[in-house]
């Protein structure tokens, strides 16, 4: 599943122009098996147009973009198969209960109906929520929301999950809470690649990168980058890097 | 007193959004509510912008009856809802001068009260509002907020999916409108931005937990909270020292954990186990409680899980 040197992810000089505008201007960087990998930019500086091509939903314009052993001009649906994908604006559909989402994106993937049976006990068990699974996702709050469709975005087991800022909005707690399971998520072998503007969960990834303007000013773990910027922490790293 | 609530309730159906909240905001202040979601935030957000009739209870603003007098105070509170609600499909300068004169005002009139806000944005004011970057159309919403130059104005978590850098810009400027005199209401996750608050309210599940200077919120944890390092990650103590009888919960600080004791007898113990554990680099000291420490001690008082609330829901 990873190329020859290891890695998940492998990206040499990622160009994506949208006209004459350059969203994504040579960005060359890999992401390791296991690993969590903080994607970190201001408003504007071409996280999601990245993430997109990554996951298969858009072209770069050129660039050798490998993902999970699979390029992504040819492969995308392979590529498909094997992530999961969550965001804070998009992740469960509101009008289908707690069960009904976890079975329609179960068998999106293709798992079979005894699977998902049993994976769907296991999974209500463990978050608690065994006795509200037929409640309409609307009707619940949104920090649990949040973990569900996190759990889902997992639930076939896939060989990355892109986590595009999964924490928005949530109280400190359940923010803690989130990325306990997302350091869970890495024991499965499970490759997390996350995108925040909360800074404290910069520290939590194992390497971040960080986008200005289209380009990967820096990546490096966040011990590395807190000595290089001679800052306390990830705060004042990002605020030298990306304030212009 | 710019803005009173005296004992505000509100249910949708069976839920009670709000029980009994009432609390006070001076002329000029710069007001913080905090609470996760759910909490009955832009519940009471909506009261205040008397686009919500409350089942009990009055709200005032500036001496006016946000029921009664509705039209008086909608001409004098500035509203930015949670949701981006500009017109898409209007341009930036179309948005703004559609407010304006909404208001029976023109954009030159107030002019000077949005121009260090408006400025960042003008470069794209032809553009389609729905076309604007997360940050920009903050700026342009809280523009349209300010163009009839309110008395009060009221934000919504207006950071929230905002970056680290537009926060903080966000927030020089309201400083800059508490500056002219405006009393802001504003609401937020991050608790960085509750530190820059002149007072904050702390709402949770419709009740209000506690209203005070942001650096005296709540005293739990005074003396019992610890920092752990170490060289080695401290994940994998995370769960050890939630094993620890005399350890009351323990939690990811960015690169440390923040640990609270039972009580200030238990330190003795606790600092033997860590002993045991053979970690040269392994760091433990006291701590004073910063912000985030101390609501989420707020927090953890009323134990949360998910199936106790199974039931209620």
């Amino acid at each position: 599943m990873t190329g020859a040197n290891g890695h998940i992810i492998e990206v040499k000089d990622l160009v994506k122009k949208f006209g004459s505008f350059v969203a994504n201007d040579r960005l060359t960087f890999h992401v390791e098996k296991g690993e969590i990998f903080g994607f970190l930019g201001a408003n504007g500086a071409g996280k999601t147009t990245a993430m997109r091509i990554l996951c298969g939903l858009s072209y770069p314009s050129s660039g050798d973009i490998m993902v999970a052993g699979h390029d992504v001009y040819n492969e995308r649906e392979k590529i498909k198969r094997k992530i999961g994908y969550m965001s804070q604006k998009f992740s469960l559909y509101d009008d289908l209960s707690v069960s009904e989402n976890i079975r329609l994106y179960a068998g999106i993937y293709g798992l079979g109906r005894k699977q998902i049976a049993s994976r769907e006990d296991q999974l209500l068990e463990r978050l608690g929520l065994t006795n509200i699974r037929k409640r309409l996702i609307r009707e619940i709050p949104l920090g649990w929301k949040q973990k569900l469709a996190f759990s889902v975005a997992i639930f076939h087991k896939p060989a990355i999950v892109f986590l595009d800022e999964p924490t928005g909005g949530v109280d400190p707690i359940t923010r803690r809470q989130f990325w306990e399971m997302i350091h869970d998520a890495t024991l499965e072998g499970i490759t997390v690649f996350v995108t925040t503007h909360y800074m404290d969960e910069a520290e939590y990834c194992d390497r971040v990168s960080i986008m200005v303007e289209g380009r990967i000013e820096a990546l490096d773990t966040p011990a590395g980058l807190k000595q290089s910027y001679e800052s306390k922490n990830m705060n004042e790293v990002f605020l030298k890097l990306a304030r212009t | 007193m710019s803005l009173i609530l005296d004992h505000i309730d509100k249910s949708f159906e069976s839920v009670k959004a709000l029980n009994q909240v009432s609390f006070e905001v001076k002329e000029g202040e710069l007001f913080g509510l905090i609470g996760p979601d759910g909490a009955g935030k832009s519940t009471l957000f909506r009261i205040m912008a008397s686009l919500l009739v409350p089942d009990s209870g009055r709200c005032s603003m500036l001496a006016y009856d946000v029921n009664k007098d509705y039209r008086e105070v909608r001409k004098i509170i500035g509203y930015m809802p949670g949701r981006f609600s500009l017109y898409m499909d209007l341009s930036v300068e179309e948005n703004l001068a559609f407010y304006a004169r909404v208001f029976g005002t023109t954009i030159n009139e107030n002019y000077d009260l949005i121009k260090d806000v408006y400025e960042q944005i003008a470069p794209y004011k032809k553009r389609l509002a729905g076309k604007l970057s997360g940050g920009m159309k903050q700026k342009l919403a809280l523009s349209c907020a300010l163009i009839h130059r309110p008395r009060i104005l009221i934000l919504d978590e207006p950071t929230t999916g905002v970056d680290a850098v537009s926060r903080r810009e966000f927030w020089e400027m309201l400083k800059q409108i508490q500056g002219e005199g405006i009393t802001t209401v504003v609401s937020t996750p991050y608790m960085d931005e509750a530190e820059l608050c002149d007072r904050v309210a702390l709402l949770q599940k419709g009740e209000l937990l506690a209203v005070s200077d942001p650096s005296a919120l709540g005293d739990e944890g005074e003396k019992l909270l610890y920092s752990l390092r170490s060289a080695k990650g401290v994940y994998a103590y995370l769960e050890q020292l939630r094993q620890l009888e005399e350890c009351r919960h323990a939690w990811l600080f960015g690169d440390e954990l923040h640990v609270t004791l039972r009580s200030e007898a238990d330190a003795p113990g606790v600092n033997k186990v860590l002993e045991s554990w053979q970690d040269e680099s392994l760091r433990w000291q006291s701590i004073v409680p910063g912000i985030e420490d101390r609501f989420m001690g707020l927090l953890a008082q009323e134990p949360e899980r998910l199936s106790d609330q199974g039931e209620e829901l």
